[in-house]
């Protein structure tokens, strides 16, 4: 507990390819939470506080590394899926919206969606967020949140030269 | 009691209850879909989202009990988000088909999408579609509209007791239906029509016949079997479009049968809408002065006891009342109520009522049923013992045919011979009847026209007494009958007076010459053949049984065309309204009586439905008590005798078809075919 992100993966668990600074982000718990970029990973630590104050958590206690060659939202599309592909059905929330999260995502890896679905993907995240029975609908909506907060630029230059490349 | 507050407002409810229910009873309304106070909790729709203070997360208010010093908001930010959230993912992947939907008007998505909805949708992708399933010829499904609130699914399982409907698969991909294909053999399957909250399950019969904002809606009683299931009858001029139950937890609670929902189509076919006068061994339509003419020149001067009269199952006791006056006046004795010939008298009213009453079986925890088959006899009263049952410590005995009651029960034997056992008191359940605090008894027409009725009457009777089921506030003597009009009937004293026959006696006598002129009040179940020799007067709406044989048709009302007043099982008096015209010449019955005695000289005292009534309280006094059950003196009935008769077995053999009106409806018909006659098919079938 408490060890720092860096040292656990750089130390115990055999280094990012390509050294440290080839680390894009990490999901620090599971895939269930919201991933980090590399600047926080630099510095946190692994306990419940840490993680909790850089908007993230422990979660499942399993950690995923991605380094450069990732494409993260990609990657978070696939979570999405595995995510829709989990829930139950009982409750509204999450058998409805893991499904439409996972069908803008896989539109936003092509860059095949407006600027302002963005906002309006993580809206939906936020209406199933604390709504469900289970926590599943909450892991399904934090990945998603998580590549908002720290890779949105990345998701908009999709679109933008998605946008360049079918008006060329 | 828990204290809480509920939107600033202090409130003090009753523990257990939960947080939705103390909203309601602060005036706050909740939207909900899953949620149904007679059904189990599922908790799964979300809508009902609020605000409960220290709670991290909204809370779901259908499944929250409440606890004392809760506060609770329902008109915050977070709650007004949280129900524009779920709203806006049931509507989705629900089809906006609103205009082409037989739910559109009276639909819960639609009422609360305008109330707690976005304006606009933001999904941008396909919609789900899902292959609509066959549950048989009274529900339609549209699943593609299904939203996963699962009161079907509970339904089917807890109230009705057939566990066929479940959901199949996960996710976005999962489907409410059968697993296998099959329709749902239930007798109340069509209340899951009213339950679904989207039009998911319609009426497959009333698929796009009206638009609920056209029909007119009248409050009344069903008469298609003794229960006196309150209902409302949806009509657009002549016609009755549908029936739907209405509230009355002492009744039917909110449920009815299929036939009582989908016999309606019967009121429209085989209509006696005209006087018909045997002109050469054809029937041929005639005036009412014709017909009430040929009836005077057969009647007058005829002596009162070749004269005999049969009042039907669906009679209002206004026209009995008129009937019973007539042939007093015409100086016979010969008059019956009882078709199918029960052994019931009518002097004591404990020996031929449901004493414990319907909403009473819920306080007992035994019981003994004698010769009935409640599920086809009474639907809503064996889903009363089920429900009953569910709840545990019921223990529930039968004398008669091992049939499925969708609930426990241990099969006593099949006859007398077991009655004769347990009222000796040598069975072994007499000693859990005993050790019962309430125990009680249900003794159906199936033992009770048997030809030892009247001493299976008093076995029942003895085991009444013997097992403590008979005390100061606790009767548990209970006749289960099968008609509507026969309580009232027996209360009016429809019964062969000194000298008279009965129903078996006026067939005979008929068949002998005895008896020269026969009155048919709407009665068809009886063996018509022994009619032929005899001069038949039929008054009645079907051309059943009973105007095939007649030499006179008077057309009468059905129980939607005229305010009768029913008595069910249990004793209790209700009041029909009228929902639609009688068709043609046809009149209100009584009307009929009254009009007939002016021809026959014997002119009738009454003019009027309220002098009618008058007549009729004074005859019997108890028709008076609307909606209520007057508890009954226990009295003496029935007489001890050998019980020697065969087998007990239920008087319904095909519950889809046991009176005219439903013997004429299509649906029923429909039913027959799904349910009952599921033999195998020849090639001359279709």
């Amino acid at each position: 507990m408490s060890i720092p992100l860096k040292e656990l993966i750089e130390k115990h668990a055999g280094g990012v390819r390509g050294g440290w600074d080839n680390l894009k982000a990490i999901i620090p718990g599971g895939s269930s939470v919201p991933l980090l970029p590399k600047s926080i990973c630099d510095t946190v630590l692994m306990d419940f506080d840490s993680l909790k104050e850089v908007k993230s958590g422990l979660g499942t206690a399993g950690i995923i590394v991605m380094d450069q060659s990732t494409d993260v939202i990609a990657a978070i599309a696939r979570l999405a899926k595995f995510y829709k592909h989990e829930s139950c059905g009982q409750c509204t929330p999450c058998r409805e919206g893991t499904g439409w999260m996972w069908r803008v995502m896989e539109r936003l890896v092509k860059g095949d969606a407006e600027i302002e679905e963005i906002d309006m993907l993580l809206d939906v995240s936020k209406e199933i967020e604390g709504h469900t029975i289970c926590a599943l609908g909450d892991a399904a909506a934090w990945p998603i949140q998580g590549l908002m907060r720290h890779f949105r630029d990345e998701v908009e230059d999709r679109i933008t030269s998605n946008r360049s490349r079918s008006a060329a | 009691m828990a204290k809480m507050t509920i939107d600033g407002t202090e409130i003090e409810v009753e523990d257990g209850i939960t947080v939705l229910q103390a909203c309601e009873q602060a005036g706050v309304e909740i939207p909900r879909f899953c949620y149904h106070e007679r059904l189990s909790i599922a908790g799964n729709c979300r809508m009902c989202l609020v605000e409960m203070e220290r709670a991290p997360k909204p809370i779901a208010s259908c499944s929250m009990p409440v606890g004392d010093g809760m506060v609770i908001k329902t008109n915050t930010e977070t709650v007004k988000k949280a129900r524009n959230g779920v709203m806006e993912f049931l509507l989705i992947n629900h089809p906006l088909d609103c205009p082409i939907c037989d739910q559109g008007g009276e639909c819960d998505l639609q009422d609360q999408a305008m109330a707690y909805g976005f304006d606009h949708s933001r999904f941008k992708e396909n919609k789900r579609s899902v292959t609509d399933k066959n549950l048989g010829p009274l529900v339609e499904t549209h699943m593609t509209r299904c939203i996963h609130c699962t009161r079907c699914i509970r339904f089917s399982t807890e109230v009705a007791g057939v566990e066929v409907l479940g959901a199949t698969g996960r996710g976005e991909n999962m489907e409410v239906g059968t697993y296998v294909e099959q329709a749902i053999s239930s007798e109340l399957s069509a209340n899951i029509i009213d339950l679904c909250p989207v039009g998911a399950l319609t009426s497959k019969p009333y698929a796009f016949e009206a638009r609920p904002w056209e029909l007119t809606k009248t409050e009344s009683v069903d008469v298609m079997d003794a229960v006196g299931s309150n209902i409302r009858v949806d009509s657009r001029g002549r016609e009755v479009m549908r029936v739907l139950p209405m509230l009355n937890e002492d009744v039917n609670e909110e449920w009815i049968s299929d036939k009582t929902r989908y016999a309606c189509d019967g009121l429209a076919r085989q209509r006696l809408d005209k006087p018909y006068m045997k002109v050469d061994g054809k029937l041929q339509a005639a005036s009412w002065h014709d017909a009430f003419d040929a009836i005077g020149g057969k009647v007058r001067g005829l002596d009162g006891s070749k004269i005999g009269a049969i009042a039907g199952d669906m009679c209002d006791a206004e026209a009995m009342t008129a009937l019973k006056d007539l042939m007093t006046a015409l100086g016979s004795n010969n008059i019956d109520c009882r078709q199918d010939g029960a052994k019931l008298t009518a002097g004591a009213r404990a020996g031929y009522t449901f004493n414990t009453t319907i909403a009473g079986i819920e306080d007992a925890d035994a019981c003994l049923i004698v010769g009935s088959n409640p599920r086809l006899e009474a639907p809503i009263i064996n889903a009363r013992l089920r429900k009953r049952m569910v709840e545990g410590g019921f223990k529930v005995g039968m004398v008669g045919e091992a049939v499925d009651l969708t609930y426990r029960y241990e099969h006593l034997g099949a006859g007398p011979q077991t009655l004769k056992e347990i009222a000796d008191g040598t069975h072994s359940f007499c000693e859990i009847l005993k050790s019962a605090e309430r125990p009680m008894i249900i003794v159906g027409q199936g033992a009770l026209t048997h030809a030892d009725g009247v001493a299976v009457l008093a076995a029942a009777r003895k085991i009444a007494d013997t097992t403590g089921m008979i005390a100061e506030d606790w009767n548990g003597f209970n006749v289960l009958h099968t008609a509507a009009g026969r309580v009232a009937g027996l209360d009016l004293g429809l019964v062969p007076g000194e000298g008279g026959k009965d129903v078996a006696g006026i067939l005979d006598g008929a068949a002998s010459g005895d008896i020269e002129v026969v009155y048919l009040l709407a009665a068809d179940e009886i063996d018509t053949a022994k009619l032929a020799n005899a001069f038949v007067i039929y008054q009645g709406h079907h051309g059943d049984a009973g105007a095939h044989i007649a030499d006179i048709v008077l057309p009468g009302a059905a129980y939607t065309e005229k305010e009768g007043t029913y008595v069910n099982t249990e004793g209790r008096v209700q009041r029909g309204r009228r929902a639609t015209f009688p068709p043609g010449d046809a009149r209100e019955d009584w009307a009929i009586l009254r009009a007939l005695s002016e021809v026959l000289g014997k002119t009738l005292p009454f003019n009027n439905l309220g002098q009618v009534r008058a007549r009729m309280v004074e005859i019997a006094p108890l028709l008076d008590q609307l909606e209520v059950v007057t508890p009954s003196a226990w009295a003496d009935f029935g007489q001890a005798g050998s019980l020697d008769g065969g087998p007990f077995a239920s008087p319904i053999t095909n519950f889809y078809m046991t009176d005219p009106i439903s013997r004429a409806s299509a649906t029923m018909a429909a039913c027959t075919e799904a349910f009952v006659e599921t033999g195998e098919k020849t090639g001359t079938d279709g």
